[in-house]
């Protein structure tokens, strides 16, 4: 398909990435040219300056967004170019996302904001019919970011780290293959951060779960299995699986 | 699902959107209203109208009238028979009526008909109208029943009370042609008996007049004089035959001998009536020959007749048709051959009109320059257009409110739309397609409208059932009659709610809120979702 050869084990990779925004005639290229290869089941954080392109990169390897040049593979099909019904699909289905600002829907409370990716993948009847089962799995998952007893609340009545914790959960919801979190922690203390690590780590273990975290902070970049740095729109190997 | 979910969601918390769900609410419920009130107002008056005019009418183009009624009637069937179910013969021309009120001459223009009472009654709706044939109502409750069952046909008799009334008055004149004493009088009127007009007449004060106890004792002293009694009342004739009524007898329309005020003290509004059944009054008119000459003659009212169509009861007067005949020189004495002016039809069903009218006019029985065949709608055609075009331009203008009520909804909804645009940016990534953010906004803009006009639909019933309430409450409040029975002529005001009309207006309303919405929608739908995620 794209005369690559095939790589089991990749399970999501990038190749030749270009992404540049015109501010007015100016092009500002962000991505020049950004290879790079997830092997399933890899926990794996990207650094790199304020402004590098990091969250770019994120969203081009989401399918939030399309590069000018390159292509995105998912177990070495092609994902980029395809028609948007089926990109949103993957969205929903395929991967999970983090945010740094968490992003809750404000009208929803908790329960229902982390049942959302569901909602959108099922029709009203379907839900319904399904929705003891779904319920029990939002509360489920819930219980394991530790906030059974914010279940009902509004996302304005929680802490930053109870919002993060919910959006995990949320991205959790759709059992994605791939989690793609954008500095989970950078709004957080140092503790609630180390919780969130912990939660990520123990995810990836438990579940074989591929996760891509673009972090500031290099201590916590640590605790992925390898790190990639982003700078002048290339990624370069910061530091190789153990 | 998440569609369903967040259309709740918004519509619970997003007050604004009341905004417009109160401006659809108000304009849906006007329009429900005005309709409303207007059919009511449009089918009463139809209703009234038809009910005068008969189904449909051959006239004889000029005042002179065609021979022989029999023979035109014969005609009329043979061309048309199948549709038709009664027909009656009728002489119409412009008159004046003339009677003494309080000392004073009164003189009116009027449309003389002469009718036969019996067939008049098969052909459209008369005994309705009659008064004699009405029970008296106060407040809703009957007070008086009727003095006639409607079983029995009209006629052109004078009732017992009214006759009692007339004996009276009678006596009374000849008394003062005598040089009686005008005190007698009163003892020797029987109150109690006497008709209700007449104890009207002469225990009520007239209110504006400074002097009305000595008016009123004036006016009843008057005496009940022929109008015409050289000519017609020669004063050999015995009391026994004065006392019966004249061989010319009418049935005049309320209005046409009487008036309405305002009671200043009660603020009530009162009838006077001026001339009862029993009362003599004078008639001129215009004979039927060449060259056409004046004819006075004095009937007897009978009774009087009130159809709540103003028009008609400011203006009819009926009269037997044989006696209008012979005053007007449209009987040939020798020959026994009468002259009509139209013949009134009804159909057996309604919808066959414009076939009858055609089938008349095609025929060679009934040249068109000498007789026109007109529908009672195409008689008041000018009226009936004039109401429609009304209403018509009444809905436009209304449903412009709805139309302002839908921009309402576009900049509120562009407003949401950018308020709402992180959130957009979150459900495209988690999986939300475009289509699905779009019907958002849609369904959003749908329950705004269902919501509006299910409000407005139920306010506007509300309304329309409670009008009359409404209507008093407000008169109350302002101090100022609003509802002017006097102006309408309608007890209450008539409505009459169309379910297809309300059905219209709810759906209208909808699909204004649903299109006001698809613009907002379609920009939420396009949006990018990284750009909506770094919208701050
Ligand atoms: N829509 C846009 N239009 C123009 N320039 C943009 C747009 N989005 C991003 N950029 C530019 O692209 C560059 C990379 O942005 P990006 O958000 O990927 O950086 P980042 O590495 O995530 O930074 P941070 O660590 O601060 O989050 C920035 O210089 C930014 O100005
Ligand atoms: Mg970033």
């Amino acid at each position: 398909m794209t005369g690559i050869i095939k790589m089991p084990q990749t399970h999501l990779s990038a190749i030749a990435l270009e992404k540049a925004y015109s501010k007015g005639k100016l092009q500002v290229p962000v991505l020049r040219g950004v290879e790079v290869q997830i092997k399933r089941g890899e926990f794996v954080s990207i650094v790199g300056q304020s402004g590098s392109g990091k969250s770019t990169l994120l969203h081009l390897l989401g399918l939030l967004d399309t590069p000018d040049v390159g292509e995105i593979l998912y177990d070495g099909q092609r994902i980029d170019d395809l028609p948007a019904q089926k990109r949103d699909q993957l969205r929903n289905r395929v991967f999970g996302f983090i945010f740094q600002f968490y992003h809750l829907l404000p009208e929803l409370n908790l329960l229902e904001n982390v049942l959302t990716p569901l909602m959108i993948r099922h029709s009203v009847w379907e839900y319904w019919k399904r929705r003891k089962e779904f319920q029990d799995l939002g509360r489920d998952l819930i219980h394991k970011v530790g906030l059974d007893h914010r279940l009902t609340h509004k996302p304005s009545e929680l802490s930053g780290g109870e919002m993060q914790r919910a959006a995990i959960a949320r991205a959790l919801v759709a059992t994605p293959e791939v989690l793609l979190a954008d500095e989970p922690t950078g709004n957080l203390d140092n503790k609630s951060g180390r919780e969130i690590m912990d939660l990520l780590s123990s995810l990836n273990e438990s579940r074989q779960l591929t996760i891509i975290m673009v972090t500031h902070d290099e201590a916590l970049a640590r605790q992925a299995h390898r790190t990639v740095r982003l700078a002048e729109g290339q990624l370069q190997v910061q530091r190789e699986a153990a | 699902m998440y569609k369903l979910l967040l259309c709740c969601r918004y519509l619970r918390t997003r007050y604004i959107a009341l905004a417009s769900i109160i401006s659809v609410m108000l304009g849906v419920a006007t329009m429900i209203v005005v309709n409303s009130v207007m059919a009511g107002f449009s089918t009463q008056m139809r209703e009234r109208i038809h009910g005068i005019l008969a189904d449909m009418v051959l006239e004889v183009n000029g005042t002179d009238g065609a021979p022989n009624p029999e023979a035109n009637m014969e005609k009329i069937r043979k061309v048309a028979g199948k549709y038709i179910e009664s027909m009656s013969p009728v002489v119409e021309i412009y008159g004046m009526v003339s009677f003494q009120w309080r000392g004073q001459y009164i003189t009116k223009p009027v449309t003389l008909i002469g009718i036969e009472p019996e067939s008049k009654s098969r052909v459209g709706v008369l005994k309705d109208h009659l008064k004699s044939f009405q029970p008296e109502m106060d407040g809703g409750k009957i007070v008086k029943p009727a003095a006639r069952s409607l079983s029995e046909a009209p006629n052109w008799e004078l009732l017992e009370s009214y006759q009692r009334y007339r004996r009276i008055q009678v006596q009374n004149q000849v008394r003062w042609q005598h040089q009686a004493e005008p005190a007698e009088q009163d003892a020797e009127m029987p109150q109690a008996e006497a008709p209700d007009k007449l104890a009207q007449l002469s225990l009520k004060t007239f209110p504006f007049h400074p002097d009305a106890a000595d008016l009123t004792q004036e006016a009843n002293s008057l005496p009940m004089k022929d109008l015409f009694e050289d000519d017609v009342a020669p004063k050999e004739l015995s009391i026994e035959e004065r006392e019966k009524p004249l061989s010319g007898r009418l049935y005049v329309g309320l209005g046409v001998v009487s008036f309405q005020y305002e009671n200043q003290k009660t603020g009530k509004l009162e009838t006077e009536v001026m001339a009862v059944p029993g009362d003599d009054i004078a008639i001129s008119t215009v004979s039927a020959g060449r060259p056409p000459e004046v004819v006075h003659f004095t009937a007897t009212i009978v009774d009087t007749f009130q159809s709540g169509m103003s028009e008609y009861d400011a203006n009819l007067v009926f009269c037997n048709l044989e006696y209008l005949q012979e005053m007007r020189g449209m009987f040939n004495r020798k020959t026994g051959e009468r002259s009509f002016t139209s013949i009134q039809i009804k159909l057996k069903d309604y919808n066959d009109a414009d076939k009858v009218v055609s089938l008349l006019r095609s025929s060679s029985e009934f040249p068109v320059g000498l007789f026109s065949v007109q529908t009672w709608e195409s008689k008041q055609g000018p009226l009936l257009a004039a109401v429609s075009v009304e209403s018509a331009i009444l809905n436009v203008l209304l449903f412009l409110i709805i139309a302002v009520a839908g921009f309402g909804i576009l900049a509120i909804f562009f407003m949401i739309v950018v308020e709402k645009t992180r959130d957009i940016g979150i459900l495209k990534a988690l999986g939300a397609s475009s289509g699905g953010v779009q019907s958002i906004f849609l369904g959003y803009g749908l329950a705004l409208g269902i919501v509006g006009s299910g409000v407005g639909m139920i306010s506007g019933l509300v309304f329309v059932w409670n009008i009359n309430v409404i209507e008093s409450w407000l008169t109350w409040l302002t101090g100022h009659k609003v509802f002017d029975q006097r102006i309408y002529y309608f007890p209450t005001i008539p409505t009459s709610i169309e379910p297809l009309m309300v059905f219209w207006v709810a759906f209208g309303a909808m699909s204004i809120a649903v299109l006001a919405s698809i613009l907002p929608a379609r920009r939420a739908a396009r949006m990018h979702p990284v750009q909506c995620l770094r919208y701050e």
